[in-house]
């Protein structure tokens, strides 16, 4: 894996960028930096682009125009989803996507970082650190006991937690997290809180979500999109009292 | 790994136990034992058994596609036959002057249709090791050009079976022309001899029965020794989550591609095997129900099990030997409802049916 080059402090940096769908523009010349070892939460009504912002940084979708550069120097336009995987971005998806006739153990292993080529995956032999590694991130995701299970059997939870260690275990630079609590209890959704906080500052994290108190327990900055730009930056008190965050997205009842 | 049946240590013994059993068995009970004794087996029925295994071996190699990569080719009569070419056209060569025309340099069919010389790419098929090459060469390059393209632009589901149904239609009328020069719809036949070998012979046909089910045994623990490494686990993984494969870093298409073309070739010596046990190669097995055929085999017996498609090829193929001819028009029709009951019925095929025993 190429090393990013964060030397002036920026893990993801994103100049002008839109894209548009048969004539709906779901970006719109969109800037955004997050500097390396934060956490920042990206957060706006349906529709504001947040989507599609992740698809962009992740290759999944070309814009039709802008710059997005991974560090200082690495064009992520020029890279492919793979490619952009094994240079360090991360990204979980808003519907949890694990291999559900694999067992939970196999599900991590399949993601532990190199061994990309159809040749070196053939000639794999897992070595001990793999399985330590293995080990320490089902125990961090509080599934070592379910690791022998088929990942078809675990709850709703317990799929988006093996989803987050799937991501670690590629040793990403950047996770990008889509709605990681939808659907979680309580209990659940404060786990994670725990889990995504812990993962800064060695890793920068960005994470998409509509619940509004997990934004709180967890961002110390928090981006507010509207009409596929960013409206505003801040801390999530500055932001909720912005009077044009009020406006197209909080409503009063905040 | 999943838990398929497939992967039952039972399972998959008796499935050693079955082909090393027949490579050992066939030889004796025809060979050796009297014609009268009730356990002798006669040489249409040797010969009928040879054509099963290459079925089985077809059926194999649509299954690794099929039931692991999630990738339905309905055109992998197309690899199978071409397989089958190369190794009629050696058996052609080896024909020398003992054709209709006794003409040393051209095949019959040549000399019928006035040409004066051997075409450039029949050249090299009086080698043997060459034409073997070419079994494997010839349905891998195709595979491996149609694969690239295909995945290249991440075309899959059922725009890929259709894709794959529309080459072997292709092949086939290409192949039915007389100016391709692989002998039109008549195809290539009359051989005489492999390796010296009178096809003819007992003997000859045992020892290619004892060829095909060893070659059907090691292809079986290739693919099974394949699928438990990692190559095999995100191959299974991209069946399920195509995009978390591509995701966590994986370049799907190559993975696509690797197994497309290892398919393709088992394919190909499946054709290659099977053209010298049933004596003809034409056009006709490029007809695109021929490939559908192979996928009811492997939906039939159970996907995604390796034993089940083997399993499913066989059993229909029996069925259809018995049927065809005792009711010749009932065939296809009982083919339609036997796939229709199973897909309805029995979702993991034959196969599922000794799981859920299994599970109690």
């Amino acid at each position: 894996m190429a090393d990013i080059d964060t030397r002036h402090g920026v893990m993801l940096y994103l100049d002008a960028v839109s894209v548009s769908f048969s004539g709906y523009q779901a970006l719109n010349e969109l800037s955004l930096a997050v500097d390396e070892g934060e956490l920042r939460c990206l957060i706006g009504p349906n529709g504001a682009g947040k989507t599609t912002l992740m698809d962009v940084i992740t290759g999944k979708t070309r814009p039709d125009s802008g710059s997005v550069f991974l560090g200082q120097d690495i064009n992520l336009l020029d890279h492919d989803e793979a490619a952009i995987a094994r240079l360090g971005v991360g990204r979980k998806f808003q519907k949890p996507s694990v291999f559900p006739h694999q067992r939970v153990w196999d599900n991590l292993a399949l993601a532990l970082v190199g061994h990309r080529s159809p040749w070196q995956a053939l000639r794999y032999k897992p070595s001990t650190a793999d399985e330590d590694r293995v080990a320490h991130l089902a125990k961090l995701i509080g599934l070592y006991d379910l690791a022998g299970q088929a990942a078809g059997g675990l709850s709703h939870g317990q799929t988006q937690w093996l989803e987050i260690g799937m991501l670690l275990a590629q040793d990403p630079k950047l996770l990008l997290i889509d709605e990681p609590v939808a659907g979680m209890t309580q209990q659940e959704t404060e786990r994670t809180a725990e889990l995504l906080q812990s993962l800064v500052p060695d890793q920068t994290v960005v994470v998409v979500e509509h619940d509004m108190a997990f934004v709180r327990s967890i961002a110390r900055r928090v981006s507010v999109l509207h009409e596929g730009r960013v409206l505003t930056e801040g801390s999530i008190d500055a932001v909720q009292t912005d009077a044009r965050v009020r406006e197209v997205y909080l409503g009063d009842a905040c | 790994m999943s838990s398929s049946p497939g992967n039952s240590p039972f399972l998959h013994r008796a499935t050693i136990a079955f082909f090393l059993g027949l490579a050992l068995w066939v030889p004796v009970a025809n060979l050796l034992l009297p014609a009268e004794s009730p356990l002798a087996l006669s040489s249409y029925s040797v010969s009928l058994l040879g054509k099963y295994l290459c079925l089985a071996l077809l059926a194999l190699a649509l299954d690794l596609l099929w039931g692991y990569a999630g990738l339905l080719s309905l055109g992998h009569g197309a690899f199978f036959a071409l397989g089958g070419y190369a190794m009629g056209m050696y058996l052609m060569r080896q024909i020398g002057t003992r054709g209709v025309y006794g003409d040393a340099d051209l095949p019959d069919f040549m000399v019928f249709l006035d040409w004066s010389e051997l075409p450039w790419y029949w050249w090299g098929f009086d080698s043997f090791p060459f034409a073997m090459l070419m079994v494997l060469l010839v349905p891998g390059v195709l595979a491996l050009v149609f694969g690239w393209l295909a995945f290249r632009s991440r075309v899959t589901g059922v725009y890929f079976s259709i894709m794959t149904q529309a080459m072997t239609y292709a092949l086939m009328l290409a192949f039915f022309r007389n100016e391709m020069g692989f002998g039109g719809n008549n195809g290539l036949t009359d051989f005489k001899d492999l390796l010296g070998f009178d096809l003819h012979a007992d003997s000859t046909r045992c020892a290619l029965l004892v060829v095909t089910a060893l070659t059907v045994l090691g292809s079986y623990m290739l693919c099974r020794r394949l699928l438990a490494t990692r190559f095999g686990a995100v191959v299974t993984a991209l069946r399920d989550q195509e995009g978390r494969v591509r995701f966590l870093g994986y370049s799907v298409a190559s993975y696509k591609l690797v197994v497309f073309v290892l398919s393709a070739m088992l394919a190909g010596v499946a054709g290659a095997l099977y053209v010298p046990q049933v004596g003809i190669i034409n056009p006709g097995e490029f007809q695109p129900l021929n490939s559908i055929e192979i996928a009811i085999w492997v939906a039939v017996g159970g996907r995604g099990t390796l034993v089940g498609a083997m399993l499913g090829a066989f059993v229909i193929a029996a069925v259809e030997t018995l049927l065809t001819a005792q009711f010749p028009e009932a065939w296809l029709f009982a083919l339609g409802a036997l796939f229709l009951l199973v897909t309805l019925f029995l979702p993991r095929g034959l196969l599922g049916l000794w799981e859920r025993r299994g599970h109690g």
